[in-house]
């Protein structure tokens, strides 16, 4: 079964359509990158499925279960029955959005904490949460290579070192599907390659990731699936290595020629 | 009567001046922050009708001078509806000079509010949300100290504002300190024609301010351990 399944989903903002008729699945444990050019609704499909933006039709899938029908769902029920679903997923924001006033550790720690308090067992139990949501954090932060930093303020970090927060923050309720919006795009040059590097590391322990990039050669190397999207339509799809190297498509072939030297 | 036996008479009737315009300055926070929250909430509404009589509000409020709309709470009950329900004496000067401040004030601060609240970027609230953080802990333990951080240089300069605009209420001759002052001028306490008590007058505003910038920037650096 596939983890993740989505069926005809459209999404337009007022008359213009940004989202047609997008159908696409995906196994666990594997990586899907979406590419194609500012504006061919890549980002609008992340958002969609971590419930930012409500489709006007299509289904939403996560292990089976329907979390989303977009046609038979309201707004208010849209916005009461969502907030737990959206667990399923994680968000990496181009513009990481980390809580300046909470340091990296908090960062991480702050939603999780949240839920734990939602638990019955919280009053009781609630030292030995915190400290195992402690341990957690750090844990999450280490592997980002982040231990010198986890009581820093966000403004006292790079913006790489931020965008490693941020993962670690998604990482922290353990997502089904971790989705990246353009991890790098904020980023100076030279610090684009500490952030892929971290994201190249899920990849190999098999994290279930949907990455929407410009970065063509990462994508190539770290996907093992490749959507490309024009017009709100997925024009092109397949194994990277096909549609990097032998594009059917004329739009894919030109988009692909403004990346290769 | 020379200056060192008219200073201690005076003296005493400024600080009894000052403790009423404290009061008005007290009362007018305490009044106004919250109505101007509750005003900021309902500007943001969703619902068209409420934001635009906000807007009309806010506009009329902050439009016309604070003297003029002291005068019209103050004398429009009594004189034009025949029911003055400020009563007579210094109680019922001070209600109507509470009722005009708390009502400005508010308007005020509810587009401080406001502008503070929706200057917090929009990707905050989406990273609380696809945390699965309620709409109150986002609010609360995301968005709030970024509003207070945010609302703090225009709220000191506000609250400074409104110590000295207490004195607007001289003009329905509440007993406030610019009032003590001046009936030294016609003859108050066996002085008479004296102006300096006047001019005094300003010391104490300039302690009173001088100690909110203090307190404000003492504030300020607080929150400045972030960005």
């Amino acid at each position: 079964m596939p983890i993740l399944e989505v069926q005809n989903l459209r999404k337009s903002f007022g008359e213009t359509l940004v989202l047609d008729d997008i159908s696409f699945s995906m196994e666990k444990g594997t990586a899907l990158s979406i590419i194609g050019s500012s504006g061919s609704g890549k980002t609008t499909l992340l958002r969609c499925l971590n419930f930012l933006e409500k489709p006007d039709s299509g289904i939403i899938r996560v292990n089976g279960e329907t979390l989303l029908d977009a046609s038979s769902a309201g707004k208010a029920d849209f916005q009461r029955n969502i907030r737990l679903k959206r667990l399923h997923f994680g968000l990496v924001f181009q513009s990481f959005n980390l809580f300046p006033q909470y340091t990296a550790l908090e960062n991480v720690m702050l939603a999780e904490k949240m839920l734990a308090k939602e638990q019955p067992d919280w009053k009781e139990r609630k030292q030995a949460r915190i400290r195992e949501i402690r341990e957690h954090g750090e844990m999450l932060l280490k592997d980002m290579g982040l231990q010198d930093r986890m009581n820093n303020y966000p403004h006292q970090l790079s913006g790489g070192q931020c965008q490693r927060v941020a993962i670690a923050r998604a990482l922290a309720l353990n997502p089904d599907i971790l989705c990246f919006d353009e991890p790098t795009s904020a980023l100076d040059p030279e610090l684009t390659g500490e952030v892929l590097r971290v994201i190249r590391g899920l990849a190999d322990r098999n994290t279930t990731m949907i990455i929407v990039t410009h970065e063509m050669t990462f994508a190539r190397d770290v996907a093992d699936y490749v959507i490309f999207m024009d017009s709100g339509v997925i024009c092109e799809e397949g194994d990277p290595r096909e549609v990097f190297s032998n594009p059917q498509q004329e739009r894919t072939r030109q988009f692909l020629s403004h990346y290769s030297q | 009567m020379d200056f060192s036996q008219q200073f201690p008479i005076v003296f005493a009737s400024l600080n009894t001046g000052f403790l009423q315009t404290l009061r008005l300055f007290a009362i007018t926070l305490i009044g106004a922050i919250p109505l101007g929250l509750l005003l900021a909430v309902a500007e943001m509404s969703s619902f068209r009708p409420l934001r635009m009589l906000i807007k009309t509000i806010v506009w009329i409020m902050r439009g016309s001078p604070l003297m003029i709309q002291l005068l019209i709470i103050f004398y429009f009950p009594g004189l034009v509806l025949k029911n003055p329900i400020w009563g007579s004496g210094e109680t019922g000067r001070f209600a109507a000079a509470s009722v005009a401040f708390v009502i400005n004030y508010a308007c005020y601060f509810c587009e401080i509010f406001r502008g503070g609240i929706q200057g917090v970027p929009v990707g905050q609230e989406e990273a609380g949300l696809v945390l699965g953080m309620k709409p109150a802990q986002i609010f609360f333990r995301v968005k709030l100290l970024q509003v207070i951080k945010a609302i703090i240089p225009p709220m000191s300069n506000e609250i400074i504002t409104l110590i000295k605009d207490t004195s607007l209420a001289r003009i329905i001759a509440l007993q406030e300190i610019i009032w003590a002052g001046q009936s030294f001028l016609k003859g108050s306490g066996g002085i008479s024609g004296a102006i300096w008590p006047l001019f005094f007058t300003g010391i104490y505003y300039l302690v009173a301010t001088g100690i909110l910038t203090i307190v404000f920037a003492k504030l300020e650096k607080k929150l400045s351990y972030f960005r």
